[in-house]
């Protein structure tokens, strides 16, 4: 007898061998789908003329608050407009305001979670006061104060957002480093003598901050819905551009009439929200399978 | 360091773990036990006190960022029009805000007002602002308290009854956690409203400060919160499932649903209490859109015109009131954590 | 009970008489997974139990053993499928049980006691109620007479002051006493039958031998017991008959006595030969391996002095209620080269900080620790990292230890020193290292995720020795692993030593390991050095009551004789 124990079979462990398309085959129906939508409103940001031939400021006021039809798939709002073209047209700055407050509230939430879980036990604790403070501020209150006193524009917005979402991210990353910088192999390469810098730049940094690619992706998807539901008070963009919050707050005084005016927008936010969960979702499986336990 | 064979030591309080509790020494023990609970809620209310301080701070100088001049904006809200008044007429208005003293002045004023419940004066209705809060608070209050019980309730049932059951259940409870979670209120509120208000008449489109009106607003804004603690919960839930001790009682012979009732949930539900204080301040703001949608009483229609006027002190007002609602809700989960979990008494 | 004779095939060695049996199980098979794509894990096992008889059931991690413990109580899992040709309790057959039966079994009939009662009883209640909670279920009197009955069942396990205990939680019982806790709530409806699973595994010895005192006392009652556990040794003093599990199978399944003297299958044999303990000193555990030879590896040269030594150690924490604990209290010993100093303690003596402290990644508050004779605790972190190659360490789980994006090479690398110029040197000195402990070049491109414990366990053996150190620092390295595969490390930790003239700070919480590898010992207790001396004389004729009551707690195997001369010792 050789071994007591029979080692577990290697080939089960190890990668599949790869095979051309594989990963199509594989790809899970709802990721696929999410990942379309995405891909589709990505291409509304860049070439909105091609998903739809219709003007987004064009007024018709022969057709004036019409419900879905073959013509206007998601109805015309009180002037005649049709409500899809405002939609696609309305893309590319309503992701703009999503990207811009995420990528204000992730790099806050780097700074306040990397200081706070490498600085020592002074910064620390400043920090996580002062997240806790930030915690106060729901980010719709804190919209309407920086609107009372900025005025209403897209800049308010991302401001608002990006600030109000920062401290549950920060929160996150200061977790994320404390716990690899007391992980074993911080510890075994501080063992073999390896200078604390290239620790933070080899183990702490690659590993503390691989989850944000997912928050960042979660992060968009939610930043969309915070800046839309500001723009829906009418504390956004003004009229008339087709931004898909000043949309929503376009069709408020029609809500009894015409509820295509509201729910229209609305779930694409929702659809473009959820398909980035999913598409997040699947990401971080992805990793955790991969590498980590 | 990870490398310690014993590792439940990490699982308990790790200074207890040596010695019994001395039965003669135990109430001097439990003496000093309470001395450091109170020692820990005394450091929360201080911690709480810091909060306040804080964002008050925060507002005042937010507030001091204001473009143009304050009289002037004053002014202009009064007349409704868009005018310059001259240094003569714009003093009696600075006279009275304060606005001619020193910042440092105007700080130190402010916080004393707000020790003294003066959260100051709306620009446009020229009333406290404190005044005008507490007419407007009571109905956001009611719908904010039930929608985080509804939302608890709702979660609850839904982890109960489909964490961990048959395949499809379990994807069904947690799919629809992940799709509600994401739900914007507006959206919600609109297809609720539209649903069952408008198509079915089942509920008053505006329904007042009644129970029945009630019904739509509070939904809206429970049903994402519950999609929330129902993700945060479940996945400790399935973790705790999977505990030895959860075999220990099913091999006494305790049936599934009293496994997950009396020993899973108690130990699945902290995370999600913890949250529960940052969860009732989120409310309030989704109040103000739900409020909005419904067409219902309450501080979200006044703070939305006020902010629209650029009304800043009682915009601040209604941030300082939330910071405050914000700092007491966490102090209550600080206590009921240590009731659910005793080890934090220790 | 008779001796089977040798002849006779291995299953069907234990006689039993039918009439008496309280358990019957025939050919009991067990598989998991969806219908159609199932995986059986348990072929076929068959073994029965009479009242006031304990059957072992002994295995490695995977062998089967603790699913086919777990039919009993129908607890193996929601997607397990169980068959058997006969699986009797009492006469009443336990197969296609509705979820309600199995209820009143449970508890009632079958008493179930899993390992470490900090997480096998809600650590959120008082010990109490989870005793009243077995009473409860099956509706055993009412409120007062129920807690008449929890006050004699803790009394009954040994609890001193019932009353005062039971309304504590576990986590305010000292060890011994929340294990007997949950004894007392596994056996509060006095069921026929008891199974553990893995009763005194991950608790400290001295609780160990109180479990199983508990245990031994509940077969003299007329209980039948089930003993399910990976250590030969435990089971050894209170089994009547043994199974022998790997793979699903029994292997072996004859009574203990026979068993432990004349062990049949070779597997048995090996798992006996694995055990390290005071005899196996100086003895290889595992069957040989194939490894590469010594290479390009070069000896240490000779030296005389201490190549570590620490004098009046002290380390203070502060608890999470401001009071400083010292956890290390005036600690010294040194350490020669090729020596293995071994220290030993139970949970919280202090072994792992001292630990740490040798390899300064604690400053002591006290004392000072010396590298090769020169100063290393007290100097600045700056120029210690320069002779950081000259200590390493290994951990007790080392997956943890390994950056979870690094592949095998990546890490291997990464602890090469400056000395291999060019990409093509340190690669070859990385594959050298993989064979040193029994690995091959195919394994530089794995992940650790990628591979077995054991594998997992010399890749950090290759580790701690690329920088070629005097001393490794060894924090129990082979307490996460199973017999067989901690038999393997052992021998090869051995082997390196007589090769390369390493020293070894080894620490363990098990006696047997550090007295087969050490050649000094260390006692530890409550950040105290109680003992110290030769390995013999401080584990066999220990002089500290602590190292008395430690080494009287251990179980002791009965050794078969030494296979090259059976009989002779027997016959003088």
């Amino acid at each position: 007898m050789s071994s007591l124990a029979s080692p577990p079979n290697p080939t089960a462990l190890g990668r599949q061998p790869s095979q051309p398309l594989l990963w199509l085959r594989r790809l899970r129906p709802g990721v696929a789908l999410a990942g379309a939508l995405v891909a589709f409103l990505l291409l509304a940001t860049l070439v909105p003329a091609l998903l739809t031939g219709k003007d987004p400021y064009a007024v018709d006021l022969s057709a004036t608050l019409q419900a879905p039809s073959l013509e206007h798939i998601m109805g015309t709002d009180q002037s005649g407009r049709d409500l899809y073209a405002r939609v696609i047209y309305g893309a590319r700055e309503s992701l703009l305001i999503g990207l811009g407050a995420t990528a204000l509230s992730m790099a806050l939430a780097i700074a306040l979670g990397v200081a706070a879980g490498l600085g020592n036990r002074w910064v620390d604790g400043i920090v996580s006061r002062g997240l806790e403070v930030m915690f106060a501020f729901p980010v719709l209150l804190l919209a309407l104060l920086f609107v009372a006193v900025f005025g209403p524009s897209a800049a308010t917005e991302i401001l608002a957002v990006g600030i109000g979402t920062a401290p549950g991210y920060a929160r996150m990353v200061r977790g994320q480093v404390l716990a690899v910088r007391d992980s074993g192999y911080v510890e075994a390469a501080r063992a073999l003598g390896h200078p604390y810098g290239s620790i933070v730049r080899r183990h702490i940094f690659p590993n503390a901050m691989r989850p944000l690619v997912v928050m960042f992706t979660l992060g968009v998807g939610q930043s969309i819905v915070w800046a839309s539901g500001i723009a829906f008070l009418g504390l956004g963009v003004p009229p008339p551009a087709p931004e898909w919050g000043a949309l929503l707050n376009a069709g408020r005084p029609y809500v009894t009439q015409a509820w295509w005016l509201e729910v229209m927008p609305g779930l694409v936010i929702v659809l473009f929200s959820l398909s980035l969960t999913t598409l997040g979702r699947h990401i971080q499986q992805r990793l955790e399978g991969g590498i980590s336990r | 360091m990870s490398s310690v064979a014993q590792t439940p030591a990490a699982l308990g309080a790790p200074g207890l773990r040596q010695e019994p509790l001395p039965p003669a020494g135990a109430s001097a023990d439990a003496r000093a036990r309470r001395w450091r609970f109170a020692k820990r809620i005394g450091g929360r209310l201080l911690g709480a006190l810091f909060v306040l301080w804080a964002a008050a701070t925060f507002t005042f100088f937010v507030q001091t960022l204001l473009p143009g001049n304050r009289a002037q904006l004053i002014l202009n809200q009064q007349s409704s029009q868009q005018q310059t008044y001259t240094a003569a007429e714009l003093a009696p208005v600075e006279a009275k805000y304060g606005f001619d003293e020193p910042i440092m002045q105007q700080y130190l004023d402010y916080l004393g007002g707000l020790v003294h419940g003066d959260l100051g004066t709306s620009y446009q209705q020229h009333l406290p602002v404190l005044d005008i809060i507490s007419e407007q608070v009571g109905p956001t209050l009611v719908l904010t308290v039930t929608a985080l019980v509804l939302a608890w309730a709702m979660a609850l049932a839904t982890i109960l009854f489909t964490s961990r059951r048959r395949r499809l259940v379990s994807s069904a409870g947690s799919g629809w956690e992940i799709f509600s979670a994401g739900l914007p209120y507006y959206w919600l509120g609109v297809i609720l409203l539209v649903v069952f208000a408008i198509e079915l008449q089942i509920f008053p489109v505006q329904g007042g400060t009644g129970v029945v009106g009630l019904v739509l607003p509070a939904l809206t804004l429970a049903i994402p919160l519950a999609g929330f603690l129902g993700q945060v919960t479940r996945d400790e839930f399935e973790k705790v499932l999977d505990e030895p001790f959860v075999t220990s009682a099913r091999a006494r012979g305790m049936g599934d649903f009293q496994v997950r009732l009396r020993h899973v949930l108690r130990h699945a539900v902290l995370p999600a209490v913890t949250l529960s204080g940052w969860a009732l301040g989120a409310l309030i703001s989704g109040a103000v859109i739900v409020e909005t949608v419904f067409a219902r009483p309450g501080i979200g229609n006044m703070i939305v015109t006020a902010a629209t006027a650029r009304d800043v002190p009682l915009v601040s007002g209604v941030v300082m009131l939330v910071a405050f609602v914000y700092v007491v809700a966490n102090i209550l989960v600080d206590l009921a954590y240590a009731v659910i979990d005793p080890r934090l008494r220790a | 009970m008779t001796t089977p004779s040798v002849t006779q095939p291995a299953a069907v060695a234990v006689p039993h008489d039918p009439e008496r049996d309280l358990l019957r199980v025939e050919n009991l098979r067990v598989a998991f997974g969806e219908p159609g794509a199932e995986q059986e894990v348990v072929h076929g096992v068959s073994f029965s139990l009479a009242p006031g008889e304990c059957l072992a059931i002994v295995g490695e991690s995977g062998s089967g053993k603790s699913v086919s413990a777990r039919t009993l109580v129908g607890l193996t899992g929601g997607r397990s499928r169980v068959q058997a040709d006969r699986l009797e309790l009492d006469g009443e057959s336990l197969l296609e049980m509705s979820d309600r039966r199995w209820r009143s079994i449970r508890g009632r009939k079958v008493g179930f006691i899993l390992q470490d009662a900090l997480v096998s009883l809600d650590q959120l209640r008082p010990v109490g109620k989870e005793i009243d909670e077995a009473l409860r279920l099956h509706d055993w009197g009412g409120r007062p007479a129920r807690r008449r009955r929890v006050r004699e069942l803790l009394e009954l396990v040994g609890v001193p002051e019932p009353e005062v205990r039971a309304k504590q939680r576990p986590y305010e019982l000292s060890g011994g006493l929340r294990q007997r806790a949950l004894i007392a709530s596994a056996i509060a409806m006095d069921p026929q039958l008891i199974i553990a699973d893995e009763p005194t595994t991950a608790l400290d010895m001295t609780v160990q031998a109180q479990v199983l005192e508990q245990l031994e006392a509940a077969k003299r009652r007329g209980k039948a017991l089930i003993l399910i556990s990976h250590d030969l040794a435990v089971v050894s003093k209170l089994a009547d008959t043994v199974a022998v599990m790997a793979g699903g199978q029994i292997l072996e399944y004859a009574p203990a006595e026979r068993l432990f003297a004349r062990p049949e299958h070779a597997y048995t044999r090996a798992l006996i030969e694995a055990i390290p303990s005071a005899d196996s000193r100086g003895r290889r555990l595992s069957p040989a391996q194939r490894r590469a030879p010594l290479g390009a590896v070069e000896r240490r040269p000779e030296s005389d002095g201490p190549v570590l030594s620490a004098s009046e150690l002290v380390k203070r924490f502060r608890g999470p209620d401001g009071v400083d604990r010292t956890v290390v209290d005036d600690v010294s010993f040194s350490l020669g080269q090729g020596e293995t100093l071994g220290i030993v303690g139970e949970s919280g003596s202090g072994k792992t900080t001292t630990a740490r402290l040798a390899l300064a990644l604690l400053d002591p508050d006290g004392g000072e620790v010396s590298l090769a004779g020169e100063a290393w605790s007290g100097l600045p972190e700056r120029s210690r990292r320069q002779r950081r190659r000259e200590i390493s360490v290994i951990y007790q789980d080392p997956l943890s230890s390994f950056d979870p994006r690094w592949s095998v090479e990546q890490i291997l690398l990464d602890a090469l020193g400056e000395e291999y110029a060019g990409a093509a040197a340190k690669r070859a000195r990385a594959v050298e290292l993989l064979e040193l402990v029994g690995l091959e070049q195919e394994h530089l491109k794995r992940r650790p995720l990628q591979l077995s414990g054991g594998q997992r366990q010399r890749v950090a053996i290759a580790r701690a020795l690329a920088p070629q150190p005097q001393v490794i620092v060894c924090d129990e390295p082979v307490s996460a692993l199973d017999v067989s595969i901690q038999a393997q490390v052992l021998d090869l930790l051995a082997d390196l030593q007589k090769e390369l003239g390493v020293s070894y700070l080894f620490i363990s919480h098990d006696l047997g390991v550090i007295h087969h590898i050490s050649d000094r010992v260390l006692v530890m207790c409550d950040g105290k050095v109680v003992e110290q001396g030769s390995a013999d004389d401080v584990l066999v004729r220990p002089r500290h009551p602590y190292t008395q009551k430690l080494v009287a707690s251990l179980p002791a195997l009965e050794r078969p004789a030494p296979p090259t001369e059976p009989l002779r010792e027997v016959a003088a």
